[in-house]
């Protein structure tokens, strides 16, 4: 298992480093640079200027002389400077990661501590009332849109009922606290959009797990139910939910753009997005290739999780 | 008898309440990325500093030059300036009392500062004109400077884009390492400190990408704003904007980074009751270039057609509600220079056949023009994706031609696209739609001059991009701009609209106007319509 890993690790950088070339490329490619965006919204910016300040931004260079730049600054432990938010990128982009792992587990743990009861137990009996209701649940929940559903909350829980405030993270007045209060819409439009997903891939499991010989042999030997299901099924079950669950691990760190938006709530998402757009090279790729990494660890540990729960996996030479 | 008293009671605890408020929370869609106000013209970071930052001069709402940060608009009237050779010398004194947020004095030492910053070739400030045209600043005392100017100009006097650093706290960042300075200063890394901050509020706390905080400067010589706290909240998504203030959890929305029109419109309508919306119309003015190297669009006769044929006041009034006023020029009716005796083009579809028929675009199968050759009268929109407005009036443009046998297609690209490449690179085919944002009397020399068109030559710079060469406009614009008499001015203005509307290298549409949501007990806020923002008037701002 060791090895596995050691050879996962190997693997990763070099997804990482082959990520880096293609977004930082990407990016490279795109039309128009911040400077040309200047020249167009700055009437007193004369020829010189644009020259000057594309050579002070290195965007005079190929990007794939930049790219080296950059890789030999991160070798050496330099994520560099971010150059829309005039400072490093570890000080800009602190402070987003951290808001948006708290945004995203929270929807995690919600979407999984509600979707994996309603999955089993519609799975239980296929076919029935319980079965269909959960099924319309799931169904509306990939189906509804992220930023209707949280407009909708806003209108509902902020706008009309007045029970929560409709964006933001703590209160910007008074002591600035509240942020549980700040985080229940844009939690509940996040793990709504995730139940139907969750639920639907534990219903499946379970019904696959179901028909094996080893649960007609449990239930012949006389377990109860309840341990045939959460001893036997479950367990098994789990093993493709887990894998589901451990690629959602890079999405902790990447931020939901959309969700984020509507709610005004200043996470990851956001930040990758505006600086992509404003060609902020040196955030852009830290935080693309951080939510890429992260991707990366979940699916190792979606590998060791495997290991974990299946014996067959272990006995693998 | 109680029930009165009561009443009264209640009364007067909620009257107390409203006069007593001292938060106010602002709505804008963007949140400023730095701090320095040299560095990079940003929207959001010049809205926020207006509360914190004291330029020399502006514009007030009137359109009008006025001294923020001085005592007296020097002038050649009342002697402040004087010619010398082919430039000028105008000394300016700084306000008395004028301190920064630590108590340290603003003076002469901190413009011949921010002055070298300007001009460094590496400090990272983008528009360095200014600073290059300022050859040398004598220093008279604590408070008197003269700035020596190469060239003399009517707006001689207009150095608002001379933001102030303090020098005390900034020097030693930029003369360690100029190159670096744009990172390292400390309006970025220290961001709450009061020494940098001049205005009437200063900001005392920054959550990145959330809000910013600004509390009364306590060295602040002026009239005391009425807040004790004023907090600007960044919502990005209009629609959660307008939930927010719903919501209570912003109390306005600023009209410089607020909601489109079309949306304030359906706001007021549905909430009149608990908000004013205040309109005013702007100097952002909404046009369609057209590229004149083009074969239909090089002849004047077709350009003039394609003017008569649109119902322009029509179109505001039923999209706008009439409160962006039709443009004929790129000068607005709010500029004192603007000229009202100029071609208007108002609707005569009759007309704008004739025109057509007369270029040799006649009436072909399916209705739509062709010439003797056979080639269809076929055009090419392209503007912004997202923008409702524009993809509204796009739509409108598209029907109103099509009944005159003008097909137009039009094809949206984003913001980033159209301005990093088809409109700076000259790449449209026929027309392209977009809004030019600018000062009061702004010479349009970077739009209309000759030498200011965009090719690979000019490094693409220069916003001709049109192609528009008319040596009587070049002359003009170079008239205009040394002119220092007012009146004489005026009628080289009023030349150029004529010139401008003769010759129509850009289709005029409207102006665009500001849409401020405000609670009805916020009072004193005044829009100005132009780059320099409300909050340079804050300690008008008051909650009755």
């Amino acid at each position: 298992m060791t090895r596995t890993i050691a050879f996962r690790l190997l693997q990763s950088l070099a997804v990482l480093l082959v990520m880096s070339f293609v977004v930082y490329g990407l990016m490279g490619l795109m039309p128009g640079d911040p400077i040309d965006l200047m020249i167009a919204g700055d009437p007193h910016l004369s020829a010189a200027d644009a020259v000057r300040l594309k050579a002070l931004y290195g965007l005079d260079r190929p990007w794939t002389e930049r790219w080296l730049r950059w890789l030999a600054q991160l070798l050496q432990g330099e994520l560099g400077y971010s150059r829309l938010y005039a400072r490093p990128v570890v000080e800009a982009m602190g402070p987003a990661l951290l808001n948006t792992a708290l945004l995203m587990a929270a929807s995690l743990a919600v979407a999984l501590v509600v979707a994996l009861p309603l999955g089993i137990a519609a799975s239980l009996r296929p076919g029935s009332l319980l079965d269909g209701a959960v099924n319309l649940i799931a169904f509306a929940s990939v189906s509804l849109p992220v930023f209707w559903l949280g407009l909708m909350l806003i209108v509902v829980f902020a706008v009309e009922l007045a029970w929560l405030p409709a964006g933001g993270m703590a209160e910007v007045t008074g002591d600035g606290g509240g942020t549980l209060a700040h985080l229940v819409l844009p939690v509940a439009a996040l793990a709504l959009a995730g139940i139907g997903q969750y639920a639907r891939h534990m219903r499946a499991a379970m019904i696959n797990e179901a028909g094996h010989d080893y649960i007609r042999t449990a239930k012949a030997k006389g377990c109860s139910p309840a341990r045939v299901v959460l001893g036997h099924q479950l367990r098994n079950a789990l093993i493709p939910v887990t894998t589901i669950v451990a690629l959602e691990v890079g999405g902790l760190f990447s931020g939901a753009l959309i969700t984020e938006t509507v709610f005004a709530w200043p996470g990851m998402g956001r930040l990758i997005y505006d600086s992509v757009m404003g060609n902020d090279f040196n955030l852009a790729l830290s935080g693309l290739l951080l939510a890429t990494a992260m991707t990366l660890v979940g699916s190792i540990l979606a590998d060791l999780a495997y290991w974990r729960l299946d014996p067959r996996v272990r006995r693998t030479p | 008898m109680r029930r009165l008293f009561a009443a009264l009671l209640l009364t007067t605890l909620l009257a107390g309440q409203a006069l007593a408020k001292d938060e106010l929370v602002i709505g804008i869609t963007q949140f400023p990325a730095t701090f320095n106000p040299a560095i990079e013209s940003m929207l959001a970071k010049t809205y926020v500093l207006a509360f914190a930052q004291r330029p020399i001069t502006a514009y007030d709402a009137s359109w009008q030059l006025i001294c923020l940060e001085c005592e007296t608009l020097p002038t050649l009237e009342n002697g402040g300036a004087k010619v010398e050779g082919k430039g000028i010398a105008v000394t300016y004194t700084l306000k008395a009392g004028a301190k920064w947020g630590d108590g340290q004095p603003v003076t002469s030492d901190d413009v011949v500062f921010s002055w070298s910053v300007g001009r460094h070739p590496q400090s990272g400030v983008a528009s360095a004109e200014l600073f290059r045209r300022i050859t040398r600043i004598d220093v008279k005392d604590a408070r008197t400077f003269t700035l020596h100017i190469d060239r003399l100009t009517f707006d001689y006097n207009a150095v608002n884009d001379l933001r102030l650093l303090p020098a005390h706290l900034e020097r030693s960042r930029f003369e360690a390492a100029p190159a670096e300075y744009r990172n390292k200063t400390a309006y970025d890394q220290d961001t709450t400190n009061p020494g940098l901050y001049n205005g009437p509020y200063r900001v005392t706390a920054v959550v990145q990408g959330s809000h910013v905080v600004l509390e009364p400067n306590a060295y602040w010589p002026g009239p005391k704003p009425a807040f004790k706290r004023i907090v600007i909240k960044a919502i990005e998504n209009t629609a959660s904007l307008e939930a927010n203030l719903l919501s209570g959890g912003v109390d306005m929305i600023a009209g410089e980074l607020g909601l489109p029109l079309d949306q304030s419109l359906a706001f007021e309508k549905r909430h009149g009751d608990r908000f004013t919306v205040v309109t005013k119309p702007s100097l952002t003015y909404e046009h369609l270039d057209l590229n004149l190297g083009s074969p239909i669009l090089a002849d004047v006769q077709v350009r003039r057609a394609l003017l008569l044929a649109l119902d322009r006041d029509t179109m505001t009034r039923q999209l706008f509600d009439g409160r962006q006023p039709v443009a004929h020029s790129m000068v607005p009716p709010l500029d004192w220079v603007h000229a009202d005796d100029i071609a208007q083009y108002p609707y005569d579809p009759v007309q704008a056949a004739a025109l057509l028929d007369a270029a040799g675009w006649k009436t072909g199968a399916g209705g739509i023009r062709a010439n003797a050759k056979g080639d269809k009268l076929a055009l090419e929109l392209v503007t912004t994706a997202g923008n409702r407005s524009r993809e509204l009036v796009a739509q409108v443009l598209q029907a109103q031609w099509r009944k005159l046998g003008i097909d137009l297609r039009v094809k949206t690209e984003p913001p980033r696209v159209l301005f990093g490449e088809t409109v700076t690179k000259r790449k449209f085919a026929h027309m392209t739609m977009f809004a030019w944002y600018s000062a009061p009397e702004n010479v349009p020399h970077s739009t209309l001059h000759s030498d200011a068109i965009p090719s690979a030559a000019n490094n693409w710079s220069g916003q001709n991009y049109t192609g528009y060469v008319n040596p009587a406009m070049d002359r003009l614009i170079g008239s205009i701009e040394t002119e220092l008499n007012r009146p004489k001015r005026k009628v080289l203005w009023r030349e150029l609209q004529a010139l401008y509307a003769a010759d129509l290298p850009a289709l005029p549409l409207y102006f665009k106007a500001d849409a401020f949501i405000l609670p009805k007990e916020l009072k004193g806020l005044e829009p100005t319509g132009h780059q320099d923002p409300s909050p340079y008037w804050v300690e008008s701002w008051r909650w009755e």
